[in-house]
């Protein structure tokens, strides 16, 4: 980005007064004219930490470098309903959701973004990604090791409902693309999903629902879980708990975007700009990093190459053809996962 | 009270009942009617009738067989029987046990009575989900009543029973609070009455007491059953959601919206709205019988 653009917006949002009340205004010569500006990222459920480190630095990078003093409000909450609410006028500056197929809906329905969204930012739009993994209980007691062992009988398998929760319809795809894998095209991967959510006792509706139910609750025997929810749980509740790998699983791609009719109304295009952009500077991938989000920067990434494990990751576009196909097939209303509990 | 009573019936004579018809509102001769009116069509309108008109215009964009179709489809037909079973159920087991909680309430002082009166009131106050964490926290196969039950065989939490429990919880005050005032006004020159009469106690409460509180306990009821249908923070976290068997219907109202299907959705609620309407009527009329009952 080039300073004109930037220092252009300076002298508009000083004309139009924008913002909150001018009170401790910086000191710095070149900011004397910003008023404090505030940005809201509309985000899904297990980002909670990471966003609260992430803002913290880029209040503390954006200051350093404009002098002006920012205000950043994260939501969380389901990655669908936080993009309903988006939808319905909830007024995102950026938003940073689970899956691309609930921005994708941002940009239909409301028309708030072009479609073309996600080839805006490097790498599709996801500065970290993360993957589906096992958490079970101390000692594995099921020996649980790979997908084939959920579909064991008496095996209590944890997952929130994929119709309402972005985690669980990453952590349904990679069962069902090992579902593929082990032979029996649809139809053996279909059988495969009918036995493993047969052993689901509790739906929940959100990936930190399913969480309490695993561990605070003590249901269940193996929990799929977003990588990072896993470490977060460990960090928590201790060596209750350890993570399995399975041989393969989901690159789970959480993509980020800026939602260009809110900030054109709210006068923040540039400071939302260098929020996005921030995310992908070494600064904020350590961050990513120390919450168990995979980054992207490949130094980052060899930095901490030992923290995550490596194993074959299918991608959506690989594996199901894109999210657009995906949702329909099997998210959609009588789709393969409600053909799982037909009566 | 008396003069004005009759200076009313003076200027309205009963005998010219026509002319009466020919005015489309009624006045009286309070003041203050086109104020009123006006403020009470207002607020029902905005607060009301317009969202559930809203509701009620919604789900036609599916057509009358998409409606039809989406109301009998297996898992929308088991929420709906799940959440008017269980309500009912819930509602119904309120009814005798929030009559004795305010009968004890209201006819007895012992220690402790008003901070057991404020108790009832706590499942008003506290916020739904907390309320349903709660009560998953104790009636999960780890808490201790979920492990008290589970040792006789009694799953708790994660099944049907857990979602009575919820709404067994949120309803109970609704009985309790419409009961309670009409308690306390009973005249007990009447069971008094009853009493130096012959009747014993338990004619005295069957006859007696039960019949001046029908109603009370009617309209309690049918509250706390409206509510119950509707009930999601708390049925949520305690019900296990499972399709076919556990899931509620404003569950599937909330999975259709997270699809999209706005009019799926609203065609769910609008059916909830015409089944509680109709319960809700039936026992209306019913309260009205047994008040006339009780005048006569």
């Amino acid at each position: 980005m080039t300073e004109s653009p930037i220092l252009d917006r300076r002298r508009l949002l000083a004309a139009s007064g924008a913002g909150l009340a001018a009170a401790a205004l910086p000191a710095a010569p070149l900011a004397q004219a910003l008023k404090p500006a505030t940005l809201l990222n509309v985000s899904y459920d297990p980002t909670r930490e990471l966003y609260k480190e992430i803002n913290a630095a880029y209040i503390d990078y954006w200051k350093g470098k404009t002098g002006q003093v920012l205000t950043i409000n994260q939501s969380h909450g389901g990655s669908g309903a936080q993009s309903r609410a988006v939808i319905d006028g909830l007024q995102a500056d950026v938003v940073t959701l689970a899956l691309a197929a609930d921005i994708d809906e941002i940009a239909n329905r409301a028309k708030l973004l072009p479609a073309n969204w996600q080839s805006r930012l490097p790498n599709n739009s996801t500065p970290y990604t993360s993957t589906i993994v096992f958490l079970v209980r101390k000692g594995n007691p099921w020996k649980i090791r790979d997908w084939g062992d959920l579909i064991k009988p008496g095996v209590g398998v944890i997952t929130p409902n994929p119709k309402t929760s972005g985690g669980a319809r990453w952590a349904y795809l990679a069962a069902y693309a090992y579902g593929l894998k082990s032979g029996g095209g649809d139809a053996g991967a279909q059988a495969y999903m009918t036995k493993l959510y047969k052993n689901v006792p509790v739906l929940d509706t959100g990936a930190r629902g399913a969480t309490t139910t695993f561990a605070q609750r003590k249901i269940g025997d193996v929990l799929l879980s977003w990588e990072n929810e896993a470490y977060l749980t460990i960090d928590e509740f201790g060596p209750n708990f350890e993570i399995v790998y399975p041989s393969q699983s989901i690159l789970a791609e959480p993509p980020v975007a800026l939602v260009d009719k809110n900030v054109d109304r709210h006068k923040t295009r540039v400071q939302a700009e260098g929020y996005l952009n921030f995310l992908y500077s070494p600064r904020a991938q350590e961050i990513v990093a120390k919450h168990h989000f995979r980054p992207r920067n490949p130094e980052i990434a060899a930095k901490y190459a030992v923290a995550f494990k490596q194993l074959p990751l299918v991608t959506i576009d690989q594996a199901f053809g894109g999210w657009k196909k995906a949702q329909a097939t099997h998210f959609a209303d009588g789709g393969v996962f409600d053909r799982i509990y037909k009566p | 009270m008396t003069d004005r009573a009759a200076a009313a019936t003076v200027v309205r004579p009963v005998t010219d009942a026509w002319p009466r018809r020919t005015r489309l509102v009624e006045h009286s001769i309070l003041p203050g009617l086109g104020l009123s009116l006006g403020v009470t069509l207002v607020y029902l309108g905005v607060i009301v009738i317009i969202p559930l008109t809203m509701l009620a215009l919604r789900p036609w964009e599916l057509g009358l067989d998409g409606v039809v179709r989406t109301l009998t489809s297996p898992r929308v037909a088991a929420a709906l029987r799940v959440s008017f079973g269980v309500s009912l159920a819930a509602a119904l087991t309120n009814a005798p046990l929030g009559l004795l909680i305010a009968w004890t309430l209201t006819r007895y002082d012992f220690p402790g009575r008003r901070l057991m009166d404020a108790f009832v009131d706590l499942p008003f106050a506290l916020p739904t989900a907390v309320a349903g964490i709660a009560l998953t926290t104790i009636y999960a196969p780890a808490g201790p009543l979920g492990a008290l039950a589970a040792k006789i065989g009694l799953k708790t939490a994660y099944s049907p029973l857990g979602i009575f429990i919820a709404l067994t919880f949120i309803g109970l005050p609704f009985v309790v609070r419409s009961i309670q005032p009409v308690l306390q006004d009973l005249d007990r020159d009447v069971e008094e009455a009853a009493q130096t009469l012959g009747a014993n106690d338990l004619q005295r409460i069957a006859l007696v007491v039960i019949p001046a509180l029908a109603p009370a306990l009617l309209s309690g009821v049918s509250l706390a059953f409206a509510r119950a249908v509707g009930e999601y923070g708390s049925v949520i976290f305690i019900a296990g959601n499972m399709p076919l068997k556990t899931e509620i219907a404003p569950l599937l109202i909330v999975i259709k919206l997270e699809q999209y299907d706005y009019a799926g959705a609203a065609a769910i609620g609008l059916a909830m709205l015409a089944i509680s309407f109709g319960a809700l009527a039936g026992m209306n009329a019913v309260q009205i019988f047994l008040a006339r009952r009780g005048r006569a």
